[in-house]
């Protein structure tokens, strides 16, 4: 794997061998020394076009326990603001020689667009409405956690599915690792063509209890706003997941944060059931496990690595026995 | 009403060419045969059965009024190379005034050459709108020095395209006006596009309708369904073309107004047209190359080349615009040749400006996909990539004598990949670029003047 753009692209075996990763730096997580070396002289450049502290910071401390250098670059406050493009603002942050970028952005198809662009492996953390895959990675290493295997489970995607990368991501994720998917919302927040994913539809939780797995989204308030419901109490009348919707069997989950009172109910998000915190914990050993597969385990075919701090001078990237790169727009597998 | 002469532009001097042993083709004029063509003095004088004619050198001076006086340029066909009636595409965008780093009325006209194009209508979404007569005067002299093959220009309905007031469109009609549009934006309120149909009483000309419902397309980027679904996309459902092409047909039919229907997009719109038609209301519609080969399916790389309004739509409703424009429900074929810069398109999907450039591939790219596979007959494609002009009251291109020679030089087997030598037009934001096309223009004469002549050409003729 060269970059993390879409689970579209990942295989079942890939989603397996991220997750199996994740729980062995799990185990080191309990340790009291956190950290491994195993990018000690790399870059991981955090590059994010939408506030986000929660992934950012997942990002950062997952590369951090990897003994990478962090660079945190964000749109606001910077030349972004002055018209500056994403193309100009990449290549010229790629004058720096990142290993990766993490990059979040309010438009789909930007990871894709950038890894075009420079020679960084890309990690997408979320391009618009489109994808968010390691929140879908993560999702599945909770679940794994908790269950063991997916297969043949039922997962109810409940909320804004229009607007949302979390679903889109989860639908594909969840599907590959062998549980179907059904999408659940008020029909203005629902897209037309939705089924084509492989999911099923519903406008209604009347069949919610044939779900093993509820998995919440989360209702923004702008959304009022523009008349995508008619008002948040009417959204919370038909869509909340609460005590009384939700069964015993039954695991929640969402992509935080939450709006209590709004798509869950106080009760629920505080009950055995909800493995929102998990899926928190989760998101550091995930993307550790990501930053480890794209910069780590498949050294030969990234473009050289920079020189190791210590001995590196100017001109050293060209000298003789340095593998040879690979075109810059080659990376992707198709 | 119109005082002035509608279309400007176009080189000199007039050619004096005689092309041997070319398969001209005009389904109009019921041609479908071998000949010999000459033309002298920009007009052809000569039809006659191939290899009977003989070129002229410059001291044999059998032509009036002094033309003819350099040695007659001759173009071999071989009997292989076709000559068909120039194209005219009523729906380009030349950028000027105010866009020149997308496209000027130079660089517009020689792709418009380039593709075979004998004239072109503009569309006034510029920087400053064409709205005044002013504007529409200084835009016409420029054109006159500048172009390379006759233009049209269509001012504004509205003020600014801003939907609130008309513009002087009695004045602007006497200054050349073809007709009316507020291209890329739709007239929105009915109210007001009612008021320019019974002011269209007054001073004729077509109000050319770009039909989009914004409150039904506000936030999307792309064709409604499951592409956008699975890209997480904002999706511009059909309907919000077809309702306002069923309302606004309905107004002409009330005002007995003359409208014609711009891009269109999908099988809702194609019956919406048909119904129009049935009542006998004056409408007329055209459809682009791009929905008539592409779908929503050639979104799904985000390339932005394929983003344009309207969105490239699903397989059924590429099938409706085919069998429209076969039938007739759709009268011709239009570029909405959209120029832009590079760097306005290297951006990602949603933030990209909308449109394809479309001139130099149109006859191409048809002839590619749909008469190669046997899909429309060439006499067919030909007869609607001539049929703007009548639309616009302007003469058909047509292989007659005494008929100026608006000419195109074609040669069917040739296989080129649009982009590989570079473009005529400044931008390059082509949906058909890089792939293999197969028909190529070698030669276009436009108003009598020889506009595009292609390297092959020589090597053709030697």
């Amino acid at each position: 794997m060269n970059h993390l753009i879409s689970i579209e692209d990942l295989e079942r075996a890939d989603i397996e061998r991220i997750v199996s990763q994740a729980e062995r730096f799990a185990e080191v997580s309990d340790r009291e020394i956190k950290t491994l070396p195993t990018l000690r002289g790399r870059m991981v450049l955090n590059l994010f076009y939408e506030s986000s502290t929660r992934t950012r910071s997942s990002f950062e401390l997952a590369a951090k326990r990897l003994s990478a250098d962090v660079v945190n670059f964000a749109a606001s406050g910077s030349s972004v603001e002055k018209g500056e493009s994403l193309k100009d603002t990449v290549l010229t942050l790629s004058a720096h020689k990142p290993d990766a970028i993490v990059l979040r952005t309010p438009w789909a198809g930007a990871a894709e667009l950038v890894s075009r662009w420079c020679s960084a492996a890309i990690v997408n953390a979320g391009d618009g409405k489109h994808e968010h895959p390691t929140q879908a990675l993560l999702d599945v290493y909770t679940l794994r956690r908790r269950l063991g295997a997916i297969d043949g489970a039922s997962i109810w995607i409940v909320g804004d599915v229009a607007h949302s990368r979390v679903a889109r991501s989860n639908v594909l994720a969840f599907q590959r690792m062998g549980a179907s998917v059904t999408v659940a919302g008020p029909p203005t927040l629902i897209p037309r063509g939705i089924e084509a994913l492989g999911c099923d539809v519903r406008y209604t939780l009347d069949e919610l209890h044939t779900a093993d797995i509820v998995y919440a989204l989360r209702m923004q308030h702008e959304r009022m706003s523009e008349m995508w419901v008619p008002s948040i109490r009417e959204y919370a009348a038909w869509y909340q997941i609460n005590g009384r919707r939700l069964s015993p069997h039954q695991i929640l989950m969402h992509p935080g944060p939450v709006n209590r009172g709004v798509e869950l109910s106080g009760e629920v998000v505080d009950s055995p059931q909800a493995v929102i915190t998990a899926q928190v914990e989760a998101g550091v050993v995930v993307r550790m496990a990501v930053l480890y597969e794209l910069l780590a385990g498949n050294r030969e075919s990234r473009p050289p690595a920079r020189p190791a701090p210590a001995g590196g001078r100017p001109g050293e990237d060209t000298a003789a026995g340095t593998p040879t790169p690979e075109p810059v727009a080659g990376g992707r597998l198709a | 009403m119109s005082a002035t002469e509608p279309l400007v532009g176009g080189l000199q001097p007039p050619a004096d060419l005689l092309l041997r042993d070319v398969h001209v083709l005009d389904p109009r004029a019921g041609i479908d045969a071998r000949h010999d063509l000459r033309v002298r003095a920009g007009r052809i004088v000569e039809l006659a059965e191939p290899g009977t004619l003989d070129a002229e050198s410059g001291s044999l001076d059998g032509a009036p009024d002094g033309a003819g006086q350099g040695a007659e340029e001759l173009v071999e066909g071989a009997g292989r190379l076709r000559l068909l009636p120039a194209f005219f595409d009523p729906h380009v965008h030349l950028r000027t005034p105010g866009q020149e780093h997308k496209e000027d009325l130079e660089t517009g006209t020689r792709a418009a050459a380039a593709g075979g194009f004998c004239a072109v209508i503009a569309m006034p979404n510029t920087d400053p709108v064409l709205d005044s007569a002013p504007l529409l005067r200084s835009l016409r002299d420029a054109a006159a020095r500048e172009a390379r093959v006759p233009v049209g220009f269509l001012p504004a309905i509205t003020r600014g395209l801003a939907g609130e007031q008309l513009t002087e469109m009695a004045e602007l009609r006497q200054e050349g006006a073809l007709g009316f549009t507020d291209d890329g934006r739709p007239v929105h309120s009915a109210g007001m596009l009612r008021k320019a149909l019974q002011y269209q009483r007054l001073c004729g000309g077509v109000l050319s309708l770009h039909e989009e419902d914004p409150t039904l397309s506000r936030g999307g980027a792309m064709h409604e369904g499951a592409v956008s679904a699975a890209l997480g996309i904002g999706g511009i459902p059909t309907v919000a073309e077809s309702t306002m092409v069923a309302r606004d047909a309905a107004l002409a039919g009330y005002e007995d107004g003359r409208v014609h229907f711009q891009h269109l997009s999908c099988a809702a719109s194609v019956d919406a047209i048909a119904a129009a038609k049935a009542h006998g209301w004056r409408v007329s519609a055209e459809v682009c190359p791009h929905h008539l080969l592409l779908t929503e399916q050639d979104v799904r790389e985000l390339d932005t080349r394929m983003k344009m309004y309207p969105p490239l739509a699903t397989e059924a409703d590429r099938q409706a615009l085919i069998d429209g424009l076969r039938a007739g429900t759709i009268d011709c074929v239009a570029t909405d040749h959209a120029p832009h810069a590079r760097n306005e398109k290297e951006v990602p999907f949603e933030q990209a400006p909308m449109g394809s450039t479309g001139l130099e591939t149109a006859f191409a790219a048809l002839h590619t996909g749909l008469v190669l596979p046997g899909i429309l007959e060439l006499s067919l494609l030909v007869e609607r990539m001539t049929a703007g002009a009548a639309l616009y009251e302007l003469p058909t291109p047509t292989v007659a004598l005494g008929a100026p020679a608006n000419l195109t030089l074609v040669d069917l087997d040739a296989v080129w990949v649009p982009g590989e030598h570079g473009w005529e037009s400044r931008s390059e934001n082509c949906c058909f670029a890089d792939r293999r096309l197969q028909g190529r223009v070698l030669m276009t004469l436009a108003a009598g003047a020889i506009a595009h002549c292609d390297r092959a050409l020589a090597m053709v003729g030697a």
